[in-house]
């Protein structure tokens, strides 16, 4: 799957699930800072990709999550 | 310090009668019904199909949609109401309230439907699949944590879940908080959004609930014959309640003080009060002596009148233990009748009741009382709403698990 694609639906599912402003979500966004998602929106977060791209996602590989394009590149190196 | 006077200077409320608390008020003196058949969720397969419901409040609409997610009903409606009781005291809602406030709220069964949804998560998906937010929802002093973050409250907090008396119960520690001069002010409240498929099933079983489905207006009928079990509602009700210096200090309004409290347990049965109405009797008498009163001074009764065969019977008995002869005089009313149950919510809502009361001058009616029962010959205010200059009331909170929590309040 390409990056642009991941993007979007990572995108759709902050919008759609999580109720996050369209406008804010960008590579670039930082996802506590910008977007509000604090330590137990993580897990929403996590739970929202493993349903969406059928991945299983360990606590480690968080660690260094911290804006939205870091989030899309870890799920490209999985698919 | 200690021993201050304690007054009430906001109000806030979303409830099955209104999404404020001027309409609220309307609709307690015109007699109107809040009850109506249940459209949150399928009730086919359910004993009773009708409730007390807030309606026309959409959430995401109030806070946004990332917000209200994260939030059970009963912490959204919570901060609804915080909200309008801040606003009607002439605080700012959007500065941090600080150390020098605190909070107490009441519930019942917190948030039982976040609960519900968790188990049925778990069941069907597994454990991993559980919403990560469930016991922050969950837990019942989620509403008094959230309200805190929400306006910055510092001060002490605490929850208390004495099952139908919790929010008199709240009302009444708030007192003791300020009185003692712990703060200078204190967010008292009470919420429930427990009306679920679940727990209409688990009342039901007790016989607890009226099953009078083909008119929901008129199921709730304290101090009436043919009651024939109370009627669950939802909702949340706040009371900014501070030191008479902080107020006078401040410049605001008063609508009255929070004079009297007293609370005592039954003891002796998890669901049915004790005969006569024991417990509930040294309750009102305690609250009467806090409040420096004699029976002699006590106009009006907010009755807890859930329109159970037990409750009507025993609080009736109770109230002429406690009165004896005057008890014909005392004008009561059950307004329950008109917004259902609101367990948990219900003392905070007949606090409000109470205290509007004491400044409009108008006693609110118990709707659907029609026939008269011989162990109910008291003035409960049949139907129509009283017109009477008050100074003082009074509002009796009863729990299972055999808790009492009485209030009275003062006009001046």
């Amino acid at each position: 799957m390409e990056v642009n694609e991941i993007f979007e639906k990572v995108k759709n599912l902050f919008v759609d699930q999580l109720g996050i402003d369209t406008e804010k979500v960008n590579m670039e966004a930082k996802l506590e800072e910008d977007l509000d998602i604090d330590s137990l929106g993580i897990v929403e977060v996590v739970m929202a990709f493993e349903d969406e791209f059928e991945v299983v996602i360990d606590d480690d590989e968080l660690k260094d999550v911290k804006t939205v394009g870091q989030a899309v590149n870890l799920l490209h190196s999985k698919l | 310090m200690p021993n201050r006077r304690v007054v009430i200077t906001g109000l806030g409320t979303i409830n099955p009668l209104a999404n404020n608390v001027s309409d609220t008020w309307k609709g307690l003196i015109k007699g109107e019904s809040g009850i109506e058949k249940i459209t949150s969720f399928d009730t086919s397969e359910l004993p009773v199909s009708f409730a007390g419901e807030v309606k026309n409040f959409d959430a995401n609409e109030y806070m946004g949609k990332q917000s209200a997610r994260k939030l059970d009903r009963s912490s959204q409606l919570s901060i609804f109401a915080t909200e309008e009781a801040l606003k009607d005291a002439g605080l700012n809602t959007e500065e941090r309230l600080g150390p020098n406030v605190g909070i107490v709220f009441g519930t019942g069964i917190g948030g039982i439907g976040s609960t519900e949804q968790a188990v049925r998560t778990f069941d069907e998906r597994g454990p991993s699949r559980i919403n990560p937010l469930a016991i922050t929802q969950l837990m019942p002093n989620s509403s008094t944590g959230q309200v805190a973050i929400k306006f910055g409250i510092e001060g002490p907090s605490l929850t208390i879940t004495t099952a139908c008396a919790a929010s008199a119960n709240a009302v009444g520690e708030a007192k003791n908080m300020i009185k003692n001069g712990i703060v200078d002010m204190a967010i008292a409240g009470g919420t429930e959004c427990g009306t679920t498929a679940m727990t209409i099933g688990a009342f039901s079983q007790i016989r607890a609930l009226s099953t009078n489905n083909d008119n929901p207006q008129e199921a709730c009928r304290p101090f009436d014959k043919d009651r024939d079990g109370f009627v669950m509602g939802e909702g949340s009700t706040v009371l900014v309640m501070e030191s008479e210096e902080s107020a006078l200090e401040r410049g605001t309004q008063i609508y009255g003080y929070v004079a009297g409290y007293g609370a005592t347990t039954d003891a002796f049965h998890i669901t049915a009060p004790a005969e006569g109405g024991k417990g509930a009797v040294a309750a009102m008498q305690k609250a009467i002596k806090d409040a420096g009163l004699t029976t002699n001074d006590i106009d009006y009764i907010n009755a807890h009148g859930t329109s159970t065969l037990a409750n009507d019977k025993n609080e009736t008995a109770a109230i002429k233990t406690v009165f004896g002869e005057q008890a014909y005089e005392l004008d009561v009313s059950s307004t329950k009748s008109m917004t259902g149950h609101l367990l948990g919510g219900a003392g905070a809502f007949e606090s409000m009741v109470s205290i509007l009361a004491l400044k409009n001058g108008v006693i609110p009616p118990t709707i659907n009382l029609h026939n008269p029962d011989e162990e109910c010959d008291l003035n409960y205010t049949p139907n129509i709403a009283t017109r009477k200059e008050l100074s003082t009331a009074m509002s009796n909170s009863f729990g299972f698990g055999g808790h009492n929590g009485v209030l009275v309040f003062k006009k001046t």
